[in-house]
């Protein structure tokens, strides 16, 4: 039971040595043991012959890497051996009742993917690993709008299942408004209104008549789904050259910037869409913890009532803050129509919605981490499409399950406890 | 300030809150609004601060009318609130929590945290508090938490300030100095409006009291007044404020605790090593300030806390590590401390409330099967016995009054074969008439021989009650001692400290 | 209980409940004057009862399908060539623009009409009534999964699980269909119980993450849609699972006869005996809900989790029952895909959407049993006629999801259909709570 005033009272209070050590937290052994042994006896002990290559550099490089080779099977034995050392280590840190450091789970995950990939591409052809990576930045842009859309939306208090339907919205819009006036940029702002529009609704049914918030985002990605689908065969699809066939924006190579080996083409030879990605990112990150506009946000999503008591008109704060969360998410789905594939098509946005959602929830509702947990989910599926070009052994839809796999690890605890905004979900009824 | 009120009323639908409501709080002078739980106090602070907004009436500051249409109109004006249940962020910073409403910013609109800061040390070194602003709240004891409710009043430059029932979680020490933060605001010509339902505080620190009743005013009194004048003209009737209890014929030891620790959710020690019994046929309270880890024994005992050591033996057996239903089945009853939470359902009727605690066999179901006309004749009965006002037994617990609900709670607890019964803040929040009708029914428990623990934040209701009382302070017990022992020594134990005196009588 | 609040505290339940609730707030009792059982002067007799029809849940579900017509009426009107065409010289003729919107929208209802009830240009009755028997097999998969949904949202659980839970349940219930030699009655029975099985094993998965971790259980069920979704897509594309032998298509062999849903009135009609199945579900959980100590405690939990676990009620226990059941029951509407809609073999898109239909049908059905029956069957006619509008009039079949998903959000909010059609309020509740965040701790289990 809590009783928040009652651990309040004592907590601050108690000096307790006994505490600590009596909740060890056995989680992240269990796990890090689990996937050192499967890496050991998989990859390593039962491993597959050859060479695996890892591809550095794209051929349009200015400096160009040579390629690595790699012997699979020692390789693989020498780093899953290291999987479970760092397995033992992490044992060892509860047993002392200390907490595992997150560097830590940080280094396995990127040790475990190492031999992971020495083994899928064993004898097969070079992993184009700058290609891998370019092409998981690119499958992440509408996940970071969406999570960022999420962030903002979840921290003033209103649950947002609804990104997928303001993705969809964003995508279909845009490739309407571009298609028709010729001007990428109008379509890019269009999106980002038909987001909004969605929110609009989101806002109105939970704020105003206090519909549970988790419904109608359900229900208005079925409508946002319905109506653009509806309008895509009665409109876009008979008059596919005027209406659907948007402009995309161009790429745009920053000097310099994208020279670098890797990060070049992965960061800096992306369109304008990618750029303002990053850029909001960081206003988001800034702004919600180092601004009053962010300040009021979260007084609201925590405790409406108290932010009620010192002038903030709660409900306003909710409706525009969502608003705007649906104008970002809005934005991120244009990045389907202007951005990557051109046209739109039904139901194109394929639960990229509800990933951006677990990405809020993975990334503790933290703009930057949501942003990672966002291009972690990214890289998972192009891995997939990399691993099937290069004809790897592991089924693909395996590799496509795995960003649903982690995120219910996630929130099944296994990565830390998840406390989100303490109001999030609750309709604020003033007297 | 000058602070007045006029013909305020406000109603909730069919039902009238404020009813006329005339006050005047003179510059610099602590006014106390009495009136018992339900009273209209709150609402009309409420409506008040803007947050509700009256039908009827006027407010007026230094005689200049006013019209808020929202908590930031009143704040604006000159108008601060200590709110009964704090008004803050529990996941922010003293600082943070102080500034936000009326934040400055730097360059770039970046949080002026550093000016906040200066705030909370400045208001703080003036009235004596120690409070880091980066502290978050969420770390704070409570006591410090009312202290930031205040800074953040006094940081808008409040000329009038309103605390809502602010003792009610507090220990009496912090009581008495908050006292004398009042007169200290009071001699800074703060007016002050101080708003409780104890008697006690009042006298010692009013200027004036105006008592309401049923949301009107039915009077004004002096601090020099009797409590038995004061309690009669809040209740509007003779009130006794003594319990009618015989001398208690304790039986053998029927609950043996020994060596009990709770650790909460958060790695927190609540309870600490807390032994004591309780006989057949006796009393025992548990007092202390909200939050000492009353709480977390009552659930420990029911089951109902996940990280538990030590034993709790009732007549001979073990109940912890036992599930909560088969504490239950032991014939635990157990009145928790938030009813409306964990008591009752709202939306379930009073028959189904009724039969909460006894989903799974007889009398109520047999073979799986629910036994609506056996449970429907239980409640016609219960809801004579126990007086539960209400249209039938299908009306939803949600729509009865706090004291009606209790009852409900109670008939469902005392209709089982009892051989302990907890009853954690059974009155709390409740009007005089049902917390009469909820100790006799205590009493009448411990009479038939069943041990009773009441835990109670309330020293009167402590007092009333006990045949012996056990004052817990930071998840320890810091002494049992006899029912009749004074309450500057209950005071004092309830901040920690055990007089020789007490020791020697237990 | 791990110190974690459920990341997205959710309220489910009837959608329709605004704010925290009536009555006096118990647990602070100020400034909210209490009075026992005494309710506004009762108005007059009359007036009572004419608020009450005007005011009442029906009325506002009636009123909520009128308004999505009418709005979908309205999209099928712009995007209507023949209207466009018209609108041309609407301020010359401005009646042929009203003809032809009258004919675009007239034209699709109709079509409508006539897809799911019953078409007036057959001969006989008995040809006549067929779309409606269409509309009931429409109407069988959608009740299944709508009760299961109804079911969990009644336990305070939000099952949005229903896509993963038929796609687990329908390749159960079809390699059991299609690779045992077992004789008729026999075999249908256990593939169906087989179905029911592989639902309630997904659901309870769930269950299970939620009771022992805390996890929430509408992300965990999105993610599993999508993980179900994989794993069935690789089993049927794999030689030697669940493909079809010497197919490369990602489909499963037929059903063998003995496995397949028997007709409930001859090889005419497609309405099987999963209809009378699904009757019997809808009275097993009213049953279960409204009469049964299980569903007592159920009720109790989605009502309030902490007081039920005070009163002894094993919260986590009776989440994983409730996503058991939940889960079998969407799990019949999957073993009802691969026994009765579609028979010869299945791919992964089999769930064709139910799990999220399921959804608004039991918001709809506003989780009573009896009423999720009645809007399976509405939405069960959406479906049957939304083809014969698409085949016979051209207006896409996505119409119907506008549609039902307009219905769902406007019976959310009364106020709003009332405040179209200009209906009274009904009598004034008093909410005698003041301003408190709807109180609801975390569900904290131990």
């Amino acid at each position: 039971m809590t009783t928040v005033t009652g651990n309040q009272g004592v907590s601050s209070s108690a000096p307790i040595a006994l505490a600590s050590a009596m909740v060890r937290n056995w989680k992240t052994p269990i796990a890090l043991g689990f996937f050192a042994i499967l890496a050991l006896v998989l990859f390593g002990i039962f491993g597959r012959p050859g060479t695996s290559t890892f591809r550095l550099s794209t051929d349009t490089d200015f400096v160009q890497i040579p390629m690595i080779p790699v012997d699979a099977r020692p390789a693989s034995l020498i780093t899953s051996v290291v999987l479970v050392l760092i397995a033992a280590w992490a044992t060892r840190l509860v047993q002392r009742a200390r907490r595992v450091p997150l560097w830590i789970i940080a280094v396995f995950a990127v040790l475990f993917l190492f031999t992971f990939l020495v083994w899928a591409s064993a004898g097969l052809r070079a992993i184009p690993v700058a290609g891998l990576l370019v092409g998981a930045v690119s499958l992440s842009v509408p996940l970071i709008f969406g999570a960022l859309g999420g962030v903002i939306s979840e921290r003033v208090g209103v649950v947002n299942v609804a990104i997928e339907g303001q993705l969809l919205a964003g995508a279909f819009v845009s490739a309407l408004v571009a298609s028709a006036t010729r001007v990428p940029l109008l379509g890019l702002l269009a999106a980002m209104v038909a987001g909004m529009l969605v929110s609009f609704v989101l806002a109105a049914f939970s704020i105003k008549y206090f519909v549970d918030q988790v419904i109608v985002g359900v229900v208005l990605n079925v409508l946002v789904t319905g109506l653009t689908s509806f309008l895509y065969s009665t409109l876009l699809s008979p008059n596919q050259t005027t209406l659907n066939s948007p402009q995309r924006f161009q790429r745009i190579n920053i000097p310099v910037l994208s020279d670098i080996p890797i990060i070049g083409p992965t960061l800096f030879r992306q369109t304008i869409i990618v750029y303002i990605m990053y850029v909001a990112v960081l206003v988001v990150w800034y702004c919600l913890f180092n601004t009053k506009w962010g300040l009021r946000l979260r007084s609201s999503g925590e405790n409406p009532q108290a932010a009620d008591t010192v002038g903030i008109n709660v409900n306003r704060t909710r409706f525009w803050n969502v608003s705007l969360a649906g104008a970002i998410a809005g934005f991120g789905g244009a990045y389907f129509t202007l951005g990557s594939v051109g046209g739109f098509s039904k139901e194109m946005t394929a639960g990229a919605g509800f990933i951006a959602l677990a990405a809020v929830i993975f990334g503790r509702w933290d703009p930057i981490r949501a942003t990672l947990a966002a291009l972690l989910f990214g890289f998972a599926t192009n891995l997939q499409s990399v691993l099937s070009t290069i004809g790897s052994p592991v089924p693909s839809e395996f590799m496509l399950m795995l960003p649903y796999v982690i995120t219910i690890f996630a929130v099944a605890g296994l990565v830390g406890s998840v406390r989100g905004p303490a109001a999030s979900g609750k309709p604020y009824v003033k007297g | 300030m000058k602070l007045e009120l006029r013909g305020i009323t406000k109603r909730f639908g069919a039902l009238v809150a404020n009813d006329h409501i005339d006050l005047v709080v003179e510059p610099g002078e602590i006014h106390c609004l009495l009136g018992e739980n339900g009273a209209g106090k709150s609402t009309l602070m409420n409506v008040l601060y803007g947050l509700y907004r009256a039908e009827e009436g006027e407010i007026l500051l230094d005689d200049v009318p006013q019209h808020f249409t929202g908590p930031g109109d009143a704040m604006a004006a000159g108008i601060g609130m200590v709110h009964q249940h704090f008004m803050l962020i529990p996941v922010f910073t003293v600082a943070e929590n102080v500034m936000l409403g009326h934040e400055k910013t730097n360059f770039g609109g970046r949080l002026n945290l550093t000016a906040a800061r200066q705030q909370v040390r400045e208001i703080s070194s003036r009235f004596g508090f120690d409070i880091d602003p980066d502290a978050l709240i969420e770390d704070l004891p409570v006591g410090v938490q009312q202290r930031v409710e205040i800074i953040k009043a006094l940081s808008r430059d409040a000329q009038v300030l309103v605390f809502d029932e602010p003792t009610a979680v507090l220990t009496p020490q912090e009581t008495d100095e908050l006292m004398v933060i009042m007169r200290q605001l009071k001699a800074a010509g703060t007016s002050i409006v101080f708003i409780t339902h104890k008697l006690r505080e009042v006298r010692e620190v009013a200027d004036r009291i105006t008592v309401i009743r049923l949301g009107k005013v039915v009077g004004e009194a002096s601090p020099s007044a009797t409590n038995t004048e004061l309690a009669s003209l809040m209740v509007g009737r003779p009130v006794e404020l003594t319990v009618h209890k015989d001398p208690k014929i304790a039986g053998e030891a029927a609950l043996v605790i020994s060596h009990l620790s709770v650790i909460d959710h958060r790695g927190q020690l609540v309870v600490n090593d807390v032994s004591f019994e309780v006989k057949a046929g006796e009393i025992l309270a548990i007092a202390g300030v909200q939050g000492n880890g009353q709480t977390e024994l009552t659930e420990a005992i029911m089951g109902l806390q996940p990280r538990v050591t030590g034993s709790i033996v009732l007549d001979g057996i073990e109940l912890r590590r036992e599930s909560t239903r088969k504490v239950l089945d032991s014939g635990v009853g157990f009145v928790p401390e938030d009813r409306g939470e964990d008591g009752l359902i709202a939306g379930f009727t009073i028959a189904e409330n009724l039969m909460l605690d006894r989903a799974d066999g007889a009398p109520f179901v047999k073979a799986g099967a629910l036994q609506l006309g056996s449970l429907a004749e239980f409640a016609e009965h219960k809801i004579v016995e126990f007086d539960i006002r209400a249209q039938g037994i299908g009306t939803h617990a949600g729509k009865l009054s706090g004291g009606n609900q209790q009852k409900v709670v109670l008939a469902r607890e005392l209709s089982r074969d009892l051989r302990l019964f907890v009853a954690a803040q059974p009155t709390r929040g409740l009007d005089v008439g049902s917390i009469e009708f909820v100790h006799s029914r205590i009493v009448a428990t411990r009479d038939a021989g069943t041990p009773v623990i009441v835990v109670s934040t309330e020293l009167d209701e402590v007092v009333a009650l006990a045949d012996r009382i056990a004052v817990m302070y930071r998840g320890e017990i810091v002494g049992i001692v006899p029912g009749t022992t004074p309450r500057d020594v209950l005071g004092l134990m309830m901040a920690g400290e055990l007089p020789d005196s007490a020791e020697a009588a237990a | 209980m791990t110190d974690s609040r459920p990341p997205t505290p959710v309220e489910p339940g009837p959608p329709t409940e605004p704010g925290p609730p009536t009555g006096p707030d118990s647990s602070t009792g100020h400034g909210s004057p209490a009075t026992p059982g005494s309710p506004a002067e009762a108005p007059s007799r009359f007036s009572g009862v004419l608020r009450e029809i005007t005011t009442g849940n029906a009325v506002i579900s009636v009123l909520a399908v009128v308004l999505a017509l009418v709005a979908g009426g309205i999209l099928i009107a712009l995007t209507d060539p023949g209207v466009k065409a018209a609108s041309g010289y609407l301020f010359s003729r401005p009646s042929d623009t009203l003809q032809a919107i009258w004919t675009s929208v007239s034209g699709a209802y109709l079509a409508l009409f006539q897809g799911s009830i019953y078409n007036f240009s057959r001969p006989d009755f008995a040809s006549g009534i067929k779309p409606f028997t269409e509309t009931l097999s429409f109407a069988t998969p959608l009740i299944a999964a709508g009760l299961g949904v109804a079911l969990a949202f009644r336990v305070g659980l939000f099952n949005i699980g229903g896509r993963g839970q038929m796609l687990i349940a329908a390749a159960a219930a079809g390699w059991v269909g299609y690779s045992f030699d077992i004789p008729f009655p026999l075999h249908l029975i256990i593939a169906l119980l087989v179905g029911i099985a592989g639902g309630a094993i997904w659901g309870g998965i769930v269950g299970l993450l939620k009771a022992r971790t805390g996890a929430h259980e509408v992300i965990v069920t999105i993610m599993l849609n999508y993980v179900a979704y994989y794993l069935v897509a690789y089993l049927l594309r794999t030689p030697g699972l669940l493909q079809a032998k010497g197919s490369s298509n990602p489909k499963s062999p037929a059903m063998k006869a003995s496995a397949i849903f028997p007709d409930l009135f001859g090889p005419n009609y497609n309405l099987t005996i999963g209809f009378i199945l699904v009757i019997a579900a809808t009275a097993f959980v009213w049953y279960l809900l409204n009469r049964s100590s299980l569903g007592f405690k159920f009720r109790a939990i989605g009502e309030n989790p902490h007081a039920a676990r005070v009163a002894g009620i094993d919260v986590k226990n009776m989440y994983v029952y409730a996503m058991l059941i939940s889960g079998g029951l969407i799990g019949l509407a999957g073993a009802n895909q691969v026994q009765a809609s579609i028979t010869t073999g299945f791919g992964s898109g089999i769930d064709a959407g139910i799990g999220f239909d399921a959804i608004t049908v039991a918001l709809l059905g506003r989780s009573k049993p009896w009423g999720v029956f009645v809007a399976g069957i509405l939405f069960g006619a959406f479906k049957a006629g939304g083809f014969t509008m698409q085949a016979s009039q051209g207006v896409p079949i996505e119409i119907v999801l506008v549609v039902q998903s307009l219905i769902v959000l406007f019976i959310a909010a009364p106020p709003l259909v009332r405040a179209v059609f200009r209906l009274p309020a009904p009598v004034a509740v008093t909410r005698l709570r003041p301003s408190k965040i709807s109180g609801k701790k975390a569900v904290v289990t131990k």
